[in-house]
């Protein structure tokens, strides 16, 4: 295995009594790299996910994140990783700023250096003059961009985002990801999770997970090619016209 | 050691940023104090009296003409028949019954001694106990009055019972209630719903997978629960001793040691219904129909648990604020010493010790 890689998993398997939620799932994920993480609901990403992340033993195989055991040290992989979910899960009656404040201690980050990169990360998202402001009081796609700032605050190695711009409007899912394209081109590995199929196109590789199983990992281009179609929600409708299992 | 301070302080900034918490955290106590204090411990204005005299002396008449004379009491009745004292309370109307002996004037000059039985209604404990206070007054003075007309000193003694309570649970019974039910209530409902809280804006999850410890989070969601019920306790003990006086017999830091422990006991309460339920609401129902409902009703605050039926004594056994507001009523009011509050110390500390150890198990396999 090579240094490059910051995600890999190798035969990762998690059963819940008899039911296989993720079944021998073998893939890496490059330094850098946006890597889509695609499947319909209950396909076994968020459990994937979950495993990764180190809140979910696995039942079988190994793991590694930001070259720390997912099994043995998931604490360590915890101080090296961003989380963003579906929720943007901010304090809405905290401000902006204590937001940021509030992850950055979590994250045992020094006073100083959480001044000094609240002052730097509202400037980078244009939120400076909210820096007051209620989260409960920002629009939703203002959350969003936060939720999203509040996850890279402590400059993690890789950042997972599950379903990242659920309800949200185009323009503002555009933005953000040319927000997320920022992270990744300062050297965060940005993990996704999205039911969008146009999203899937702005992701360096994907994976399309059905019934636990990795059914195709590629660029979106050579997805495209290898399945003689001329857009990814097509490649996906095909594979995911296979399941089993019914979504939740 | 940071985390949980920075934690803490954001625990804080959501009570205090939330007004209405922060209205039933600190404005309940009080006003359930006022409120059962004031409400219940009536005045005592024109009792009616009953008497039973079968001496039909000049002494007793005395006495029953002071009664009628003041303005808290007035003579109704007088019975003839032994019988019917029993059935007197029944109709309501009377509150106290005053029975001479056969030859109280007797008794009293060659004697010294006569006895005078008070019999109240023993369901309404504190109306019962004002009354007794009132009539035992009166009935010092009347002794004052016929010793001086007498060469011997004569006594006579108000021999007090309450019929259908006879424990005689005092007027003060409220008070080790409220501090069991407030306790429960802050910490467990409370406690509940902060993490439940969690849960349902998905914050949680963010936290689980940050690097901070399950039992940190724990910890710094319970700290300020912990010290606003510090306050509320201190709250209602001075409202007690100093707008309602109703003394602490006993010794305070015995008083304060139970209150913690049931603090935890409450806390750890609060953290297994938050562990068993998903939303807010849910969190809410569960506290306050399953644990609010029986510590009002069964603890002892409204009915004394001595005068329940044998089914819902045993049922008020498992209810863990009866056992502290037994525990409080024996050092607040009686002033018992240590030794006479260990059962009720044991009993605590093994629900304490269970709760937790259950909590954290459910809170574990819930990660997993």
């Amino acid at each position: 295995m090579k240094e490059e890689y910051v995600i890999q998993a190798e035969n990762l398997t998690k059963r819940f009594g008899n039911f296989t939620a993720v079944d021998h799932i073998t893939f890496n994920v490059r330094k850098g790299e946006i890597f889509g993480f695609l499947g319909a609901n209950g396909a076994g990403k968020t459990t994937a996910m979950r495993m990764l992340c180190g809140l979910s033993r696995p039942s079988e195989g190994r793991g590694t994140v930001a070259s720390f055991d997912i099994e043995r040290e998931p604490e360590k992989v915890k101080r090296n990783i961003g989380y963003m979910s579906q929720k943007f899960s901010l304090y809405e009656d905290l401000k902006v700023w204590e937001n940021l404040r509030l992850y950055g201690g979590i994250y045992g980050m020094k006073d100083k250096e959480i001044a000094e990169k609240t002052d730097a990360v509202l400037r980078g998202i244009d939120m400076e003059s909210e820096r007051n402001t209620m989260v409960c009081d920002l629009p939703l796609g203002w959350k969003q961009k936060l939720a999203f700032a509040v996850s890279t605050f402590h400059n993690p190695k890789i950042v997972f985002l599950d379903e990242p711009t659920g309800g949200v409007d185009p323009i503002t899912r555009r933005r953000f990801w040319e927000q997320i394209y920022g992270a990744a081109s300062s050297g965060i590995t940005v993990f996704v999770t999205t039911h969008y199929m146009d999203e899937a196109e702005y992701c360096d590789r994907v994976s399309i997970m059905v019934d636990g199983r990795i059914k195709a990992l590629d660029s979106p281009m050579a997805l495209r090619n290898k399945f003689g179609v001329s857009d990814m929600d097509e490649v996906f409708r095909m594979l995911a016209r296979e399941a089993t299992r019914k979504g939740d | 050691m940071k985390q949980f301070i920075i934690f803490v302080r954001k625990e804080f900034l959501h009570i205090f940023r939330d007004s209405r918490t922060m209205l039933i955290l600190l404005g309940m106590p009080m006003v359930q104090m006022l409120l059962f204090g004031f409400a219940i411990t009536t005045e005592v204005r024109n009792t009616k009296v009953a008497v039973f005299d079968p001496s039909q002396s000049m002494e007793t008449r005395a006495i029953k003409e002071r009664f009628d004379a003041s303005e808290y009491f007035t003579i109704a009745e007088e019975i003839r028949d032994v019988s019917r004292i029993n059935d007197v309370f029944k109709y309501g109307e009377i509150g106290l019954v005053m029975v001479f002996s056969d030859d109280f004037e007797n008794e009293l000059h060659l004697g010294g001694d006569a006895a005078v039985q008070l019999i109240t209604d023993g369901t309404e404990p504190n109306q019962a106990s004002m009354i007794t206070g009132y009539a035992s007054n009166i009935l010092a003075q009347s002794m004052q009055e016929l010793s001086e007309g007498s060469s011997v000193p004569c006594r006579i003694i108000p021999e007090i019972r309450m019929l259908y309570n006879p424990q005689a649970e005092s007027a003060y019974n409220f008070v080790p209630g409220v501090m069991g039910m407030i306790l429960m209530l802050i910490c467990a409902m409370m406690t509940s719903i902060a993490i439940v809280r969690e849960k349902e804006n998905g914050t949680m999850e963010i936290l689980l997978v940050s690097p901070m410890k399950p039992i940190y989070i724990i910890l710094s969601k319970v700290t300020p629960y912990f010290t606003l019920s510090m306050v509320n306790l201190i709250t209602i003990l001075l409202l007690s001793v100093y707008v309602l006086g109703v003394p602490i017999a006993g010794s305070l830091p015995l008083l304060l040691f139970v209150s913690v422990i049931f603090i935890f006991l409450a806390l750890s309460l609060g953290l297994l219904i938050s562990n068993v339920v998903n939303t807010q609401v849910a969190a809410m129902l569960v506290s306050g129909m399953g644990l609010m409902m029986p510590v009002m009703l069964l603890s002892g605050l409204i009915f004394p648990v001595e005068s329940m039926p044998i089914p819902l004594q045993c049922l008020s056994a498992i209810v863990p604020a009866r056992w502290y507001v037994d525990a409080i009523r024996k050092i607040m009011i009686q002033g018992a010493e240590i030794q006479f509050v260990l059962k009720e110390i044991g009993i605590l500390l093994f629900v304490t010790v269970a709760l937790v150890a259950l909590s954290l198990k459910t809170f574990k396999n819930r990660l997993n």
